[in-house]
């Protein structure tokens, strides 16, 4: 019985527009992430699955529910978070030019955590550092690089290497490959499977892209707007996905062989726009762009529930 | 396989500078030069700095510019003997021209070694705590500084304080790090948005490295390109604060109190007036063609 | 070919930097008939944006030199043409839309100013008619592209409005006179799948719909492989292989394309594959060679030594690559 490295209950997170407004962006999420487990993110914008992740570590404040981190939970007033929280969990940035200071090199950009952790003592860290850029399979002449001098899908890999420097128990990934070319994504997400049985690590994937999902998540949850639709362990979530915004999703992924267009369900053609966060339609939030809405839709929001082992919708057609 | 610290190359790792940082001087020099004012502002500063540091060796009379009188050769005109003539005490107006670069550089160096730390300091955690009272506290006071007059305030605490040059660098000190207070408090509230300064919050980094090593070195170029253009400005105000006899005394020589004494002798002893004057175009011109070379070197835009 | 409105020639194009010449662009052959829908597919940096961008030589003349090459729009050189005869092709011939829409759209103006700005601009429309008609053209192609009550979109601000209905705006304006050829450079990547999804059918549909051609730039297999008749596949400056659709993904014959396709993540799982091995080659001295050889699993010698020829394999599959030299 592995343990429970995150636990979400019911988080809330609004940011006041004035002083009647709210946006939103995480209305009521509950979920739970185990050891090594990898769990998948996926959401269009507006969605919220960056601001559970900022929230998580402490960037934006709750306004409401219970976060539990390796046994330890996080108060809900503070969104302050200790040292050991610091050290044991990380968040490595979508886009890999601003995550690195432009004016430090390699060198001091992974040193800063070796030091502030005090993982190594300090005539110890430049051997530290080569141990790390060797693990993330880097040369040793990047230790002076600066970040303009290397691309993309390096930056990416030092951010990376960051990220595992304080030893961490748990690794945020948010949207990790999207700035990058397909040929540079396939080396880093090669490079956080390696890592993740190497160092025992458990993840959470964020991601708008459902292929990439497919070959590297254990579990998928999918958002819209603020709220969890569909949580199930990646295969189920693949093969029979239950809710109609997983199943509209899923059938606009453009692949690239006939076996692949099999395997998607079937066509679901969006209609309309997606309903900004402020303005969040009543009943269930999806009822505006759902092929299958029944009335009730429109009234009551709909709970989640669990349909099969660890399989759980939050919509009216399963209750 | 472990590589060991030694197998990296010397050069990268025991060089005077850092690799990035070569390429960037590389880039600076190639930007730098390609404004031929800014090379003639780099060969005038440096004449400057030159005249304030060797003036004993250089001038011909070193002691005239401390107390000393000679009627004799009072109020003479230029010659060979006294290049730009001789004041009414029958000090040798060259002389004292130079040694007016001390006084002018010092001021320069102090005033600006001094507000600009100070300045820049408060214009960080201003723009890292924007919201917070702290920056409603720095940003208020930096207000009701550059709300009054420059040059009034420097003449206000100034003539407070006793008339010397001390004290003419401590007015405009006083009046001069609002500016870098509130060109910093901007960058600093953008830059502290960057994800690499959340990541270094979110390591845990304390505040001090936060302010000093994440977001100041983004900050280092418009900081620097504006001490380069001050420079001509601190010493104007000085001048101007020595011109009213609120610098430095005499016997010692400043530019401003030197263009005021000759200016009672105007138009007849011309040349009590016009040297010290085109010492101070001198120097503020050599920092402004400077300054704008400087700028130009930042300036990623011609990449 | 015979009936091919644009045409491209051993197009060179070259960056002027303060290191010398980036030859970014090097040799590119490439056409498009009339009604046909062709893709671009490379990675970022391949060139694909600097070669359609030089079809309207919207590129900056200070900084790009195009030492060699030819872009006939029919049968006209592009690049030879006076200033006048190039505003006449950009007026009523070809449009482009850009990447991200926020970025094309004036900020200060209505959307429905914008619109009749194009519409007033090309010059394409009966000269007696009224501001009102005008509005009519313009619902009609906001209409066109399923947006619903285009009244009141024609008088909003672009920062009124999501990416999609931007995106779907500059497709509007692109097609609201009549114009033969429209690039569309990556029109969906700024926006969410299902937005993407709307927007690629509604390109395919309204092309479809008005006899039009299509030149679709992106990087992303999938998205060609649901949209166009026939892909270019672009690496490092040179187009290393173009087919038909089905025969691309059916026969990929490049080393480039089929590693390309095995990178893509697999919606039937499997894992992730090793990627690419090997950066873009520098493009100020290029080794001489095929770009691709330093990263090719099935590189030769020759290929290190000489540039590999276009070779056509089969009816409109063809390839630059030594492997099939003799066959």
């Amino acid at each position: 019985m592995s343990k429970e490295i995150v636990t979400i209950k019911d988080l809330k997170t609004y940011f006041p527009i004035d002083k009647t407004k709210f946006v939103r962006a995480v209305d009521g999420v509950s979920f739970n992430i185990k050891e090594g487990e990898i769990m998948g993110l996926v959401g269009e914008s507006g969605s919220g699955k960056s601001t559970i992740a900022y929230t998580f570590m402490g960037m934006y404040k709750q306004s409401g529910g219970e976060i539990v981190f390796n046994g330890k939970t996080i108060t809900t007033k503070d969104n302050k978070r200790d040292m050991l929280f610091k050290k044991d969990a990380q968040i490595v940035f979508q886009d890999p030019g601003s995550s690195l200071n432009p004016y430090q090199d390699v060198r001091q950009i992974l040193s800063l955590p070796l030091k502030v952790h005090k993982i190594v003592s300090p005539d110890k860290i430049d051997e530290k550092i080569l141990e790390i850029l060797d693990m993330v399979e880097l040369p040793a002449s990047f230790m002076y690089k600066s970040p303009n001098s290397i691309g993309g899908g390096e930056k990416q890999l030092v951010s990376v290497a960051r990220a595992l420097c304080s030893n961490p128990k748990f690794i945020i990934l948010d949207e990790p490959t999207s700035s990058l070319d397909v040929s540079i994504q396939a080396k880093i997400i090669n490079m956080l499977l390696k890592l993740h049985k190497e160092k025992k690590l458990t993840y959470m994937f964020i991601t708008h892209d459902l292929s990439l999902m497919r070959n590297i998540s254990t579990k998928v949850a999918i958002m819209y707007l603020g709220k969890m639709c569909e949580v199930a362990p990646t295969e189920e979530f693949y093969k029979s996905p239950m809710h109609p915004y997983t199943q509209m999703l899923l059938s606009s992924i453009p692949v690239i062989s006939e076996e692949e267009e099999a395997l998607k369900p079937k066509k679901v053609v969006s209609t309309g726009e997606i309903p900004s966060p402020v303005d969040i339609p009543k009943g269930c939030s999806f009822h505006t762009r759902c092929n299958q809405k029944m009335d009730i839709c429109c009234i009551e929001d709909p709970m989640m529930n669990e349909v099969s082992a660890e399989h759980f919708v939050r919509c009216h057609l399963y209750k | 396989m472990m590589i060991k610290t030694n197998d990296i190359e010397p050069k990268a790792k025991h060089g005077f500078l850092k690799e990035s940082t070569k390429n960037n001087l590389r880039i600076y020099k190639y930007n730098f030069s390609k404004n031929k004012l800014s090379i003639l502002g780099l060969i005038i500063v440096l004449i400057c700095i030159g005249f304030a540091l060797f003036a004993p060796y250089i001038t011909p009379y070193p002691q005239h510019a401390k107390e000393f009188v000679d009627f004799n050769n009072a109020s003479q005109a230029p010659s060979l003997k006294h290049l730009f003539g001789t004041d009414v005490f029958g000090r040798d107006i060259f002389t004292r021209v130079i040694y007016s670069f001390q006084g002018a550089l010092i001021m320069a160096i102090i005033v600006l070694g001094i507000s600009v730390p100070f300045g820049v300091f408060l214009g960080l955690l201003a723009g890292y705590y924007n919201g917070s009272w702290i920056e409603v506290l720095i940003m208020r006071l930096t207000d009701v500084f550059l709300a009054l007059p420059p040059l009034i305030l420097a003449l206000s605490i100034a003539s407070v304080l006793k008339p010397n040059l001390t004290s003419s660098m401590i007015a405009v000190t006083l009046m001069w790090w609002p500016w870098y207070t509130r060109l910093v408090f901007g960058m600093a509230n953008t830059i502290r948005k960057e994800y690499f300064v959340k990541i270094a919050e979110l390591i845990g980094a304390s505040r001090l490295h936060i302010l000093f090593r994440e977001i100041l070195p983004s900050c280092l170029s418009p900081i620097l390109t504006k001490m380069a253009l001050d420079v001509g400005w601190v010493i104007l105000i000085g001048a101007s604060l020595s011109f009213v006899g609120l610098g430095e005394q005499p016997p010692n020589p400043a530019f401003g109190q030197m263009v005021a004494d000759g200016s009672k002798y105007m138009p007849d002893l011309w040349w009590m007036t016009i040297f010290p004057a085109l010492g101070i175009a001198f120097i503020i011109l050599g920092f402004n063609f400077l300054g704008d070379g400087i700028r130009d070197m930042f300036d990623r835009g011609r990449q | 070919m015979n009936d091919a409105i644009l045409n491209i020639k051993n197009l060179k194009v070259w960056y002027n930097t303060y290191r010398g010449y980036a030859k970014v662009v090097d040799g590119v052959n490439f056409h498009v008939g009339t009604g046909e829908k062709v893709g671009l597919v490379g990675e970022s940096g391949c060139g694909k944006t600097t070669t359609m961008k030089s079809v309207l030589r919207v590129i900056d003349s200070s900084i790009n030199h195009i030492p060699e090459g030819e872009i006939l729009y029919r049968d006209k050189d592009i690049l030879k043409m006076n200033y006048n005869d190039l505003q006449q092709i950009r007026k009523k011939s070809i449009s482009m839309i850009s990447q991200a829409p926020s970025a094309a759209l004036n900020p200060v103006f209505t959307v429905g100013e914008q619109l009749l700005d194009v519409i007033r601009y090309s010059e394409q429309y009966n000269k007696k008619s009224g501001k009102k008609d005008l509005m009519d053209m313009a619902v009609s192609a906001i209409k066109d592209v399923m947006i619903s009550d285009p009244e009141r979109i024609l008088k909003s601000y672009p920062h009124q409005l999501s990416g999609g209905m931007k995106q779907r705006i500059c497709i509007a304006m692109s097609l609201v006179t009549p114009r033969e050829l429209l690039i569309a450079d990556e029109p969906g990547t700024a926006l969410d799948v299902t937005i993407q999804d709307q927007i690629h059918r509604l390109l395919r549909a309204l092309v479809e719909e008005k006899g039009r051609s299509l030149i679709m730039i992106t990087h992303s297999l999938g998205v060609a492989r649901e949209l166009v008749d026939r892909i270019y596949v672009m690496y490092a400056g040179n187009i290393v292989e173009v087919a038909k659709t089905k025969d691309l993904f059916s026969k990929p014959l490049h080393p480039y394309t089929k590693g390309l396709m095995e990178c893509v993540p697999r919606l039937s799982g499997g894992g992730v594959t090793t990627g690419i091995y090997g950066y873009i080659p520098n493009y100020i001295n290029p080794a001489p060679g095929c770009r691709f050889c330093p990263r090719c699993p099935d590189a030769m010698d020759i290929c290190s030594k000489e540039k590999p020829q276009t070779i056509e394999i089969s009816d409109g599959h063809k390839v630059a690559c030594f492997k099939y030299t003799n066959s």
